[in-house]
């Protein structure tokens, strides 16, 4: 199976998760174009996450095949999927509380003056160097790099781990809820940071509850529901409404794409 | 202290919260001791307590041993674990290296035809025995996942037991003159100084140094960062074994004796000069130079119940006190850091 679409980034053809005998996921046919902005969205248990586990190398898919960049791929790990250049922001985010920005923004990937192997001396002016230019272009402030991450507020800290995400990130970031902890104002950072990736041209899949978040920043919003994807809209042509209908059955139609 | 991030507080003009280093907190407090027990020394004995030269050269000369496994256990207990095994380690590899550093003209040798051996030899044996608990400590650890605590409680008994096993009981005596230097004068305090100062080094620049605290700060982000976990916490051990070797090389060539009891209760001293100098037992955060702060504290506190003449029984009971003391300090610096 060849794809001859190059403009297609991520693509996923009857992707499905069983734990035991739940399916958690099945038949998902998703795909996302370069450059686009899309939406997971869905209730709770809908598959959501367990989508992204699957695409990012957490877990294994149960069948199914996954094409990422026009090739087949079958990650083993995160670390597998972070290196093909697919970064997800946790919803736990995934910092090291005890580290500063510089520190976490490298973490498992650090500058090093030579390679001595773990006793590698790190090079922490070309780090910070760094961590400043990936703060400033997605947007972000924070008076101390060097303060840890144990001091920040929750703004802050989500903003260092989109950061860190974005900065690395050559095709495609992935968030899960990134703002469902925040507060008003923080939410509207990391929102801006999402417009930033937009405008750079960087894919994102966002996952997230909140409809009217997902309307102001995506392209597209792929809705989810007892583990089935029962549609993907171009929200300019759909009603809020609509997707909630989705979101909860009332209405079944289905709109995703047929790769068969 | 900090709070609880407040969400309302506008993130473009953020209050910068930078605490002040632990190790600050903890020089103040080796400070405050020392006075206190100078000013006891001047009401109840009529003497300067700091004033002694020679009662410092022993205390430092006294902590520096069990310092050597501190700096050990220190690693070990910011990834997040616990080493209980050091003492016992302390006490077999000084049998075991004791037995390969041994003088011909001694009768009685373990190896009558392994004697008047180069000092390398037992130091390497000594080392390498630490090396192979550490070793053993971390594989358990980082791939059968028992806790830290049992794992190196396990190996405590057992290493004890290899102590007792291997002479039967009999301590081991008559190193050679090369053998007895690695202990003799003030070698063993330089011995400590040069470990502290190389492991401070690697913790604060090392890649090693910073996966260590991001493995104790958030094992989970460690591993979705790509660190190799299991592989780190094998090399932490590892390195707290050897250091435990290193201190029951010291130790035997300090006594020019080994016997099967040394190193008895060390783990805990170690941990609580580790806990002390400010190190969590949550993981995340210490430093050697905490752990070094800690030292002092716990030996001028020991040195200054002996120049307070306290009863040596009384001195056990406090020094468990104060064990537990630095724990229960751990636990409010905790509750006071403002983890969400």
């Amino acid at each position: 199976m060849s794809d001859t679409q190059t403009d297609t980034i991520l693509r996923t053809v009857g992707l499905a998760k069983r734990y035991g005998g739940v399916h958690a996921l099945e038949d998902a046919n998703f795909e996302l174009k370069a450059g686009e902005h899309v939406a997971i969205v869905g209730d709770n248990g809908a598959g959501k996450s367990t989508f992204v586990r699957q695409i990012t190398g957490v877990e294994q898919p149960s069948a199914g095949e996954i094409y990422f960049d026009g090739e087949k791929v079958e990650f083993k790990s995160p670390i597998e999927a972070r290196d093909c250049g697919i970064e997800t922001v946790f919803q736990n985010l995934a910092l090291a509380d005890d580290l500063d920005v510089p520190s976490n923004l490298f973490l498992g990937r650090e500058e090093r003056y030579f390679n001595l192997g773990p006793f590698s001396i790190l090079n922490e002016r070309k780090m910070l160097a760094h961590a400043q230019d990936a703060l400033r272009t997605t947007g972000v402030k924070i008076p101390d790099l060097r303060n840890k991450i144990r001091n920040m507020s929750g703004g802050q800290r989500q903003c260092v781990a989109i950061s860190r995400a974005a900065s690395f990130a050559s095709k495609l970031i992935i968030m899960d809820e990134p703002t469902a902890a925040l507060g008003v104002q923080e939410t509207a950072q990391v929102e801006n940071i999402i417009r930033t990736l937009k405008s750079r041209g960087i894919p994102l899949i966002l996952i997230s509850h909140n409809l009217r978040q997902v309307f102001d920043l995506v392209d597209r919003i792929w809705v989810f529901r007892r583990g089935r994807i029962v549609g993907a809209v171009f929200f300019k042509q759909k009603t809020a409404y609509e997707i909630v209908s989705l979101i909860t059955g009332v209405k079944t139609a289905v709109d995703a794409p047929n790769f068969a | 202290m900090t709070e609880v991030a407040n969400p309302t507080k506008a993130s473009d003009a953020p209050p910068v919260r930078r605490n002040r280093p632990a190790e600050i907190n903890v020089l103040i407090g080796l400070v405050v001791i020392a006075i206190i027990f100078e000013v006891l020394g001047w009401l109840v004995q009529g003497q300067s307590f700091l004033g002694n030269i020679e009662r410092l050269r022993i205390m430092i000369l006294q902590v520096s041993v069990v310092g050597i496994i501190a700096v050990g256990v220190t690693q070990v207990i910011i990834t997040g674990g616990i080493d209980l095994s050091s003492g016992s380690v302390v006490g077999a590899t000084a049998m075991i290296a004791m037995s390969f550093a041994q003088v011909s003209t001694y009768p009685r040798a373990v190896f009558p035809g392994l004697t008047d051996l180069p000092v390398i030899v037992p130091i390497a044996v000594g080392l390498g025995c630490g090396l192979l608990a550490g070793l053993i400590n971390g594989l358990l650890i980082a791939y059968t996942r028992i806790p830290p605590f049992i794992a190196t409680l396990g190996m405590m008994v057992t290493a004890r037991g290899i102590a007792k096993w291997y002479t039967k009981g009999q301590p081991v005596s008559f190193p050679t003159d090369g053998y007895a230097a690695i202990g003799a004068g003030m070698t063993p305090v330089l011995i400590f100084i040069a470990v502290a100062i190389l492991f401070q080094l690697i913790l604060r620049y090392t890649i090693y140094g910073r996966h260590t605290y991001a493995i104790g700060s958030n094992e989970q982000a460690a591993r979705v960062s790509g660190i190799n976990v299991e592989r780190h916490l094998i090399l932490v051990y590892v390195i707290a074994g050897v250091l435990a070797g290193l201190a029951g090389v010291v130790l035997s060539a300090r006594g020019l004796t080994a016997q099967s009891g040394m190193g008895v209760m060390y783990e805990l001293d170690a941990i609580a000069m580790a806990v002390i100098g400010g190190t969590s037992l949550a993981g995340g955060r210490g430093s050697i130079v905490g752990t070094t702060l800690g030292m002092l504290i716990f030996g001028v506190i020991i040195s200054g119940f002996t120049f307070l003449r306290i009863d040596a029984y009384y001195q056990e009971m406090l020094k468990g006190l104060i064990i537990v003391g630095a724990v229960v300090l751990d636990v409010y610096r905790q509750r006071y850091r403002g983890r969400n």
